[in-house]
């Protein structure tokens, strides 16, 4: 367990009143009105945290990630990132090296023929040495298990495998931070495994600061930290057990608690000796032990 | 059953030739195709083949795969031929009704035929020995010179490779809007060849939408991984000659001296 305050952390991403809007256009292409997709989101994150972003489709959750390296500027409000100014456009590069972003569709973002050269891509574009290119490589694909396939055609690989070598794609920049935007919404069970299970070594291993986008609950169990974003507010925020004690609320935000908690939270009402903010069957089982 | 379709024909093995820098071996096939072209003789027929079968033996390609490219273009190879034989002026040797056929005639339709052989032959000789990335590759290293003229060498190259890995993503997609037309009762299988193409637009319509809509994704995952361009970008392998590309410029030099040389001669 981390602190929940440290002193000397190295803050990495702080925002204040963010706010993104966007023109909607009828079908003759006039502006029909300003739609905000973020609404005064304020945070701050801290190197090494791993942090979860929960929220319904069209809750804004994607377009705040596509903040956070600079792909979208805000409206309105700051964005730093690893102090550096998102709206700065000189800073852009450095801003995109500091944060990875990984996306839904794992097909969509390979550029390379092989894996190999997927890997690579990203050094290459920030013209580093061929030599140094080849390490990177060879140490991201090892950090997510997929050395034995790096001459390997992405095409022939399974779901969780090019999610996972997406990831070494970005962990060859060297990022302090990876945003990963539902990577685990178009795989299989086994395929979610393996890439939560490569999540969780880079945030404890490497350090790497985690933002995992999604709206599946079982995966947000091991943040740090939960943001729950509704109609691009920033509705609830907390520990896991903090935000998962609240049943009803998530309910409102159109988010559904993991099962386990669900009938930890029930069994508590009817009057059970179990405490709030169950997260995993051990507990529970342990709890209805005790009570 | 879309999805057999290969692409590309590299033939994945273990040669000299597969070893060589891909410029090299571009501009030696433009330098073959050109040579085929300079000689009128049989002489510099028997210096051609000799060059295209000494090159055939090195790849280590078996013959069989190297000729099923001439089946593609065997109807042009026939009309030549028959064009060939029965317009050219010249002695006659048959004659029966209006048609005639001359010594001249069936001389230059075996040539032509020849030189078309061997033009599609050399030239599957490069596809086969080289995988499309280092096509790419070899395209935008040998061509970084047009950039002066302001062809955009990088952006082309990129483009070319970037069709080329999202061509399996895209037969799957069809397959599966195929699957899921059919399974509404769409039919691609039966009736004739105008109804057939017909049945293909509500295939090609989702396709399209979905290209677009990857090639959005791509270009923010590409960006939100620092592409700007070819400017200052490094390579992970990048292309440097080595010794046998300079032995192999050597040979191309030799071979061409050989056309010149029995090119004047006879």
């Amino acid at each position: 367990m981390r602190l929940p305050f440290c002193i000397g952390c190295m803050e990495l991403i702080r925002s204040d009143k963010l706010v993104f809007e966007y023109v909607r256009r009828d079908k003759n292409g006039e502006v029909d009105g300003f739609v905000r997709a973020i609404d005064e989101v304020s945070l701050e994150i801290n190197q090494g945290d791993f942090i979860a972003v929960l929220g319904p489709n069209g809750s804004g959750k994607s377009t705040l990630a596509k903040h956070l390296n600079s792909i979208l500027r805000p409206t309105e409000g700051t964005l730093y990132i690893d102090g550096m100014d998102s709206a700065d456009s000189d800073k852009i590069w450095d801003i995109r090296s500091t944060v990875g972003m990984v996306f839904q569709n794992p097909e969509n973002q390979m550029i390379g023929t092989i894996v190999e050269e997927d890997v690579a891509f990203a050094p290459e574009n920030l013209g580093i040495e061929p030599r140094e290119i080849e390490e990177r490589v060879k140490e991201s694909l090892i950090t997510v298990e997929m050395l034995g396939h790096r001459k390997a055609s992405p095409s022939k690989l399974s779901g969780g495998q090019k999610q996972r070598v997406a990831i070494a794609g970005v962990l060859a920049m060297h990022p302090k931070c990876i945003v990963l935007d539902e990577p685990t919404a178009m795989l299989d069970p086994v395929g979610r495994k393996e890439v939560i299970r490569a999540i969780r070594a880079l945030n404890d291993v490497e350090n790497i600061t985690i933002i995992l986008i999604t709206h599946n609950m079982e995966e947000v169990i091991y943040a740090d930290r939960i943001y729950v974003m509704n109609k691009g507010r920033m509705v609830m925020s907390g520990t896991p057990r903090e935000v998962f004690s609240k049943p009803e609320e998530l309910e409102e935000n159109h988010l559904a608690v993991p099962v386990v908690t669900r009938l930890a939270h029930e069994l508590r009402k009817a009057g059970m000796n179990i405490p709030e903010g169950i997260l995993t069957r051990k507990e529970l089982c342990e709890a209805i032990c005790r009570s | 059953m879309i999805r057999d379709i290969t692409l590309g024909q590299y033939y994945p093995t273990e040669s000299v030739l597969h070893r060589l820098d891909p410029r090299v071996k571009l501009w030696g096939t433009l330098l073959y195709v050109m040579s085929l072209f300079l000689f009128q003789s049989f002489a510099g027929y028997i210096v051609a083949s000799v060059f295209l079968v000494s090159l055939i033996i090195m790849s280590h390609v078996p013959v069989k795969f190297m000729l099923r490219g001439l089946k593609a273009v065997f109807v042009i190879l026939a009309v030549t031929a028959v064009l060939n034989v029965f317009m050219t002026p010249g002695r006659v040797l048959v004659s029966f009704w209006k048609i005639k056929i001359t010594i001249e005639g069936l001389r230059t339709a075996a040539f032509m035929v020849i030189r078309l052989v061997f033009l599609i032959t050399g030239s599957s000789i490069m596809t086969l020995t080289t995988t499309p990335s280092d096509l790419t590759d070899g395209l935008e290293k040998g061509l970084g010179w047009l950039k002066i003229f302001r062809v955009p060498v990088h952006e082309i190259a990129m483009m070319m490779s970037i069709a080329l890995t999202f061509i399996p993503v895209l037969l799957e997609e069809t397959d599966r809007i195929m699957k899921a037309q059919q399974a509404r009762g769409a039919d691609f299988e039966s009736g004739n060849i105008i109804r057939r193409a017909k049945a293909l637009v509500p295939i090609l319509v989702p396709l399209f939408v979905s290209a677009f809509r990857r090639a959005n994704d791509l270009a923010i995952a590409m960006e939100s991984r620092c592409y700007r361009g070819g400017e200052g970008r490094t390579k992970l392998n990048p292309l440097k000659y080595a010794m046998r590309d300079y032995a192999a410029h050597g040979v191309l030099l030799a071979y061409l001296a050989a056309i010149i040389a029995v090119a004047v001669i006879f």
